[in-house]
């Protein structure tokens, strides 16, 4: 249930702008790798590209290489529907299907990749709110709509539609910035559990978070305004955060810029 | 000029600005009592219109209901001028709401078809000119649309309703003996064409409001554009479509002339919406006022008050429907 990332040499662009220039990693399965790095180092965007949702905006593009596994994500007979049901994405604010129940949105990926049957669909929507740490909170209104609950409990319930449909990778960008310190703690919680069973990729703002709940580490950042974002070290989080091997790193961890 | 006084109307203009900036408070207040009169004045004004509109047409349509000799909502007649007068608006009911039901049933799916073309199919260039051409059709007066669908579509219109005739014959709607061109159902489709351009702009305006992160919560789960549509744009439009389609439907009640020249006059009510005939509250009013009686016309001032109320109804239920939905948007 979850896959190596393998990106090799990859630009995305903009319109005519550079946004993003020559990133190559490794992520590894069943692991959490978080993104750190200033406003505008193009973390984000380095992640919409794992998942092909970058090429949504127009004029967005992407050059290069990401392999899950053996397979490049952005081969020519690749269809971009079919990667994102296998990488899923959670986003900063919580978006669930407003006009949908909270069961239903949770069907909703289900139903995409024609998954039938009432006592199935039952099934992996209890497991995939379960896994959400959600199910106690919400099991006795899934017909209710998902617009109604906290934002912590949105959030989580984005997370479970985005698992219920057993992805290989989970994408997540700044899942917590638009929550309270509590829901925060739920979905940290949350990751380190999924970890078991998903490739977990995190764009976060708040190094603490990074430290808390990443094994792995990469520091993004930008050489000045209108200039291309770049990967600049991914290590072990313990070891970015004690001894990185580059000055810029140390400088944003100990707070001396970004 | 020397500099020095150059320096000194300076100075003074700058005083000057600073009293100003000292009173704003006190011509604010006056400015804001201004406004709000204004709007309060316009607020009030708009109920009074209605009003009076109500009042005119219950006034004047009062004496000749009196002198009626037969039932006003049921009776089939309109022969308000005879006498003694005779008039019900069962016909002309009738034939208002099922040319702009069937107007509106035409019009809204092509009318959101457009609408999702522009927003979400059509490359960039072409949906900007497609938007600005429908935004153009809408501007269109009646007039023009009326004699289009004389000169242009009540000839082609023989083929189609004998067409349905014959194969939705069964339908008792569609049914009767002789399919004809001047019938409610070119009415409808002359209408369709009509309220296309307000229905389908208003769709595109519902459309483009609809969050980047609810399109993008559709695709990050693989869904196609059919179904990031069906997901994410429909459910989020569809109070505003529902809106949109009444507030044609309501264009379509009220259209006068593109009816008026279509239609031939047959008496009775016609189930067979294929065969020629038919009559609608507007084609009524606008075939019969000049020739009118003082009777016949207090008799189409009764039946604008019909139409005025059937509007209203339908505009307070298209409301009904809009908030019904807020449950879940």
């Amino acid at each position: 249930m979850a896959k190596r990332i393998e990106v090799s040499g990859l630009h995305a662009y903009y319109g005519g702008t550079l946004a993003i220039e020559d990133i190559s990693m490794t992520i590894e399965p069943r692991s959490v790798t978080a993104f750190i790095g200033p406003s505008g180092c193009g973390k984000s965007t380095f992640l919409r590209t794992l998942n092909r949702m970058h090429e949504v905006i127009p004029g967005a593009r992407v050059e290069g290489k990401v392999l899950l596994d053996d397979d490049d994500l952005y081969g020519p007979s690749v269809d971009p529907v079919a990667v994102r049901r296998t990488v899923g994405m959670v986003f900063q604010r919580p978006n669930p299907f407003p006009t949908m129940s909270i069961y239903d949105n949770v069907a909703a990926g289900l139903k995409l990749n024609g998954v039938r049957g009432k006592s199935r669909l039952d099934d992996i929507v209890e497991e995939a709110l379960r896994d959400a740490n959600l199910w106690n909170e919400v099991n006795d209104r899934l017909d209710k709509p998902g617009a109604g609950l906290s934002g912590g409990q949105q959030q989580r319930l984005c997370i479970a539609r985005a698992i219920a449909v057993q992805p290989q990778v989970l994408l997540m960008d700044e899942p917590c910035s638009a929550l309270d310190p509590i829901s925060t703690l739920a979905i940290e919680d949350l990751i380190a559990k999924l970890k078991n069973q998903f490739t977990i990729v995190i764009v976060t703002h708040n190094m603490q978070q990074a430290a808390r709940v990443s094994d792995r580490t990469a520091f993004f950042n930008i050489a000045g305004t209108g200039k291309p974002g770049k990967l600049i070290e991914i290590d072990d989080t313990s070891k970015i955060f004690t001894k990185p091997e580059v000055q810029a790193t140390e400088d944003y961890i100990t707070g001396r810029f970004g | 000029m020397t500099s020095e006084t150059g320096v000194e109307t300076h100075a003074e203009a700058r005083t000057a600005a600073r009293r100003r900036a000292m009173r704003p408070t006190s011509t604010g207040r006056v400015g804001d009592r201004i406004f709000a009169s204004a709007a309060r004045g316009s607020g009030i004004l708009v109920l009074a219109i209605i009003v009076a509109i109500g009042v005119f047409l219950i006034v004047k349509a009062i004496p000749a209901l009196q002198k009626n000799q037969a039932n006003f909502l049921t009776s089939e007649v309109w022969d308000p001028n005879a006498v003694p007068p005779k008039f019900g608006i069962a016909q002309l009911a009738f034939g208002t709401v099922m040319s702009s039901l069937l107007a509106m049933l035409i019009a809204t799916p092509v009318a959101v078809g457009i609408a999702l073309f522009i927003g979400f199919y059509a490359p960039k260039r072409l949906s900007g000119v497609l938007g600005y051409v429908v935004d153009l059709l809408a501007a269109v007066p009646s007039i023009v649309y009326g004699l289009w669908g004389v000169a242009v579509l009540v000839p082609h219109m023989d083929g189609i309703s004998r067409f349905l005739n014959t194969v939705l014959g069964w339908i008792p709607l569609f049914g009767g003996d002789s399919p004809g061109k001047s019938s409610i159902f070119t009415a409808s489709v002359v209408l369709a064409i009509m309220i296309l351009p307000i229905i389908s702009s208003l769709s595109r305006e519902v459309f483009l409001q609809v969050p980047r992160s609810h399109l993008e919560a559709s695709l990050a789960l693989g869904a196609t554009r059919w179904e990031m549509v069906r997901m994410s744009v429909l459910p989020y439009g569809r109070s505003g479509v529902v809106g949109a389609s009444m507030l044609g439907l309501g264009r379509a009640m009220g259209e006068t002339i593109a009816v008026a020249m279509v239609l031939t006059l047959v008496p009775g009510i016609n189930i067979h919406i294929l065969e020629n005939g038919g009559a609608t509250f507007a084609s009524n009013i606008v075939n019969g006022f000049n020739e009118a009686s003082e009777t016949g016309r207090g008799a189409l001032i009764a039946s604008g008050l019909v139409l005025f109320v059937i509007t209203l109804v339908v505009n307070m239920a298209a409301r009904a429907i809009v908030a019904r939905r807020k449950e879940f948007a």
